[in-house]
């Protein structure tokens, strides 16, 4: 191995900030999943009946379905009886009111991750809901945002203030029989955002959830479910961290999102879970589906994902591009270090006439990682002029990682117009000794090379997190040159 | 400034450089020639300290500091610049936000504070005259979809933003058309002074009619087995370097 291979290595040898672990007292379900558990869980939250039909037809259905077994992952089954599917920090009644009622502990968690709940210590313009473990813990701004007829707020609040848009909403963009996961998050979901913006509002502040998983031997089950009504606007955002464990954890959530008539999402995640240690050792599962719904004419969705984290991910955004004129649009940096994988990519399927979808994809691997793009671009019969452009790019550093690049196309109206632009490359010791003679120290150097390489999803992000994603695509490579 | 005392150097242990010996003074423009396989890059490669060559004698002292022992980086903070034959493209970095970088790098070791965007905009303005660029060319990823002269231009533009004590130009002249080497060599001449010297290294006669050296010396067979001022330079290109081969082993300057 060379000296600069060497300095790669090192650099990408990272050390992860967001892994400690809060000490705090929690309710629990003891570990196991049968349909008392689900009563269960329906019960502590006090849903209505209609959410725990829907839980238990979810769950006799997934007792039907085998793990999906085609991605390119490799792990040993999951035994889903060795998992809590419920863990809540202990609290008096259901749900702080206020934030002095929040255990100053937890605000002390999400002070530590950079995301203060502290509304005047907030960045001004991002609300935030803290999900932690299987509870929102925290939730500000909700007034100023129902000024503006906006509901912010976790879904199982939701799920008692306004039942009827959610019993109307979810599941209908992702069914409980889509898939293994989704089935089994349609069963346990613990808790997740419920956004709903009202006809011609545009929302005038980034709102933004924080994933925490904190309790050992448990799993996560987030739903979210965003609904942008006629003309309306909003911009969300997500951020995942979880302790530093030995044992993998399971985070298997569900997302779906609905824009109406000339509405516009912009979905954006920074996703850190814990991604194991160098020999593959604990990490996050993270087993997500999350997809939107085109529904109104001209609508748009965009998802803006940075994933740097998680000992596995598999995770397809996808756009179903229902009206004409939809847009529909996906950037993605995935980052795989040391023995992670990643299997993740999206699915643009367009049924209206007119639509169009984008679609650029940077994965970049190092260590001893594998990181996969899988992407499907469909165009239904009805879909007069539809066009994608896919643009899907890999830089390997090092050679003991993998790249892989999965694309399916499938068309069936003579009148679309389908690109895939696709390039593999390798971060040389050309560039690296190059940045070096010009005074750039090793970590500087691949910091600026991969940032430069992903400048085309970073600027996507809203300002505030792209500074934020600049920074951790640089730590998550920290240690890795080569 | 910099002195090479019998240098040797070895590329997956094939000697290359057999004892090289030069002594660079400051303000002083060297021009090492040579034939093909003579050395020249190894020599370029192994004074920046890149990797994959060994020394395996002698030592290169650099203002009273042993080169060898520092990282590239460090030699680039402490003004050693190479121009390199083949530069590098990065995509997606743009050439001000490089160019700013290695600025501050080297600032920063000389405990100078880093500039601020519009203070390096004026300079690189001032700079980017003197090798007769666009300001469009600060904005488009270094080195990318560069013509072979747009991208020779781009290493004096950036020396001339370093401003490097040491300035070691690798083939500068290589791939140039009469009218951008015309326009490579009066940036180079502009940045002639009395604190800082040139190494250039060339296969040609041609540059040196440009840049005029104080200094011409011929490296063959990985030493230098010929010294003298710009009229050697004039001989070779009339004989050629075939002759060189019959010069005595071990002769040095």
């Amino acid at each position: 191995m060379t000296d600069q291979s060497q300095q790669l290595e090192s650099i990408t040898q990272r050390e992860y900030k967001a892994g400690f672990v809060t000490d705090i007292e929690a309710d629990s379900l003891p570990p196991g999943l049968n349909e008392d558990v689900i009563r269960e869980i329906s019960r502590i939250k006090g849903e209505p009946e209609f959410m725990l039909e829907y839980r238990l037809k979810a769950y006799r259905h997934w007792l039907t379905m085998d793990t999906p077994e085609w991605a390119h992952v490799h792990y040993p089954p999951i035994d889903y009886q060795e998992i809590s599917y419920y863990s809540a920090p202990k609290k008096k009644d259901d749900g702080p009111k206020s934030l002095d009622e929040v255990d100053p502990e937890l605000l002390k968690t999400y002070e530590k991750l950079g995301v203060p709940l502290d509304e005047r210590a907030r960045l001004a313009g991002v609300a935030v809901d803290a999900v932690f473990d299987s509870v929102s813990v925290a939730n500000t701004f909700q007034d100023k945002l129902a000024e503006e007829g906006i509901i912010f707020m976790p879904i199982s609040k939701a799920l008692k203030e306004h039942p009827d848009l959610v019993e109307k909403y979810l599941g209908s963009v992702v069914p409980y029989k889509d898939n293994f996961y989704a089935a089994l998050n349609s069963a346990v979901f613990s808790d997740g955002s419920f956004v709903y913006i009202p006809k011609g509002v545009r929302c005038p502040m980034e709102l933004s959830t924080y994933f925490r998983i904190n309790a050992a031997n448990t799993g996560q089950f987030e739903r979210t479910l965003i609904i942008a009504d006629d003309d309306s606007y909003v911009s969300y955002l997500e951020g995942c961290t979880a302790p530093m464990r030995d044992e993998n954890q399971l985070h298997a959530a569900v997302v779906e999102l609905v824009a109406m008539d000339r509405a516009e999402i912009k979905y954006s995640t920074v996703q850190n879970w814990y991604p194991g240690d160098e020999n593959g050792k604990g990490g996050i599962y993270n087993f997500v589906t999350k997809r939107a719904a085109c529904r109104g004419v001209s609508s748009k969705v965009s998802w803006t994902q940075v994933e740097t984290g998680s000992a596995i991910t598999w995770k397809y955004p996808s756009v179903v591009l229902q009206g004409d004129n939809s847009v529909g649009e996906f950037y993605s940096v995935a980052v795989t270090n040391n023995m992670q994988q990643a299997d993740t990519g999206t699915k643009m399927i367009h049924l209206g006439k007119n639509t169009s979808s984008t679609i650029i994809s940077k994965g970049i691997s190092a260590g001893r990682s594998q990181n996969a793009y899988r992407g499907l671009v469909r165009v239904g019969p009805n879909a007069e002029n539809a066009r994608n452009y896919t643009e899907c790019d890999s830089l390997l550093m090092g050679d003991k990682c993998g790249a892989h690049t999965f694309p399916y196309i499938e068309v069936k109206n003579p009148t679309a117009k389908v690109e895939h632009e696709a390039s593999t490359s390798k971060i040389s010791e050309d560039q690296l000794f190059y940045c070096k003679q010009r005074g750039l120290d090793a970590e500087d150097a691949v910091s600026m090379i991969v940032n430069g390489f992903c400048k085309q999803v970073i600027r996507e992000l809203p300002m505030e997190f792209a500074v934020e994603a600049q920074n951790l695509l640089g730590l998550s490579l920290e240690g890795s040159v080569g | 400034m910099l002195e090479i005392k019998n240098l040797h150097a070895s590329v997956d242990g094939k000697e290359i450089l057999r004892g090289i010996n030069l002594t660079v003074n400051p303000g002083e423009v060297h021009a090492i020639m040579g034939p093909n396989g003579a050395g020249k890059s190894t020599l370029s490669n192994v004074l920046a300290g890149r990797d994959g060559y060994e020394v395996t004698q002698g030592e290169v002292i650099y203002k009273g500091e042993n080169l060898l022992e520092l990282e590239p980086e460090e030699r680039a903070q402490r003004g050693v610049f190479l121009a390199f034959q083949y530069p590098v493209e990065i995509p997606g970095v743009s050439n001000v936000y490089l160019l700013k970088a290695a600025l501050n790098a080297v600032r920063k070791y000389q405990g100078q504070d880093e500039v601020d965007a519009i203070d390096f905009l004026t300079l690189v303005r001032d700079k980017m005259k003197l090798v007769k660029m666009d300001e469009q060319f600060l904005h488009r990823n270094v080195n990318e979809g560069f013509s072979g002269g747009e991208k020779k231009r781009n290493e004096i533009l950036q020396m001339a933003v370093l401003e490097p004590a040491l300035a070691i130009l690798d083939e500068t002249d290589s791939g140039l058309d009469i009218d951008a080497l015309r326009i490579v060599s009066e940036g180079v001449n502009a940045l002639r002074a009395a604190d800082r010297s040139i190494v250039m290294i060339t296969h040609y006669q041609r540059l040196l009619d440009h840049i005029v050296p104080d200094f011409v010396h011929v490296l063959s067979q990985g030493q230098i087995v010929k010294s003298g001022d710009k009229e050697l330079a004039k001989e070779l290109e009339k004989s050629g370097y075939s002759w060189i081969h019959d010069a005595p082993e071990g002769q040095t300057a």
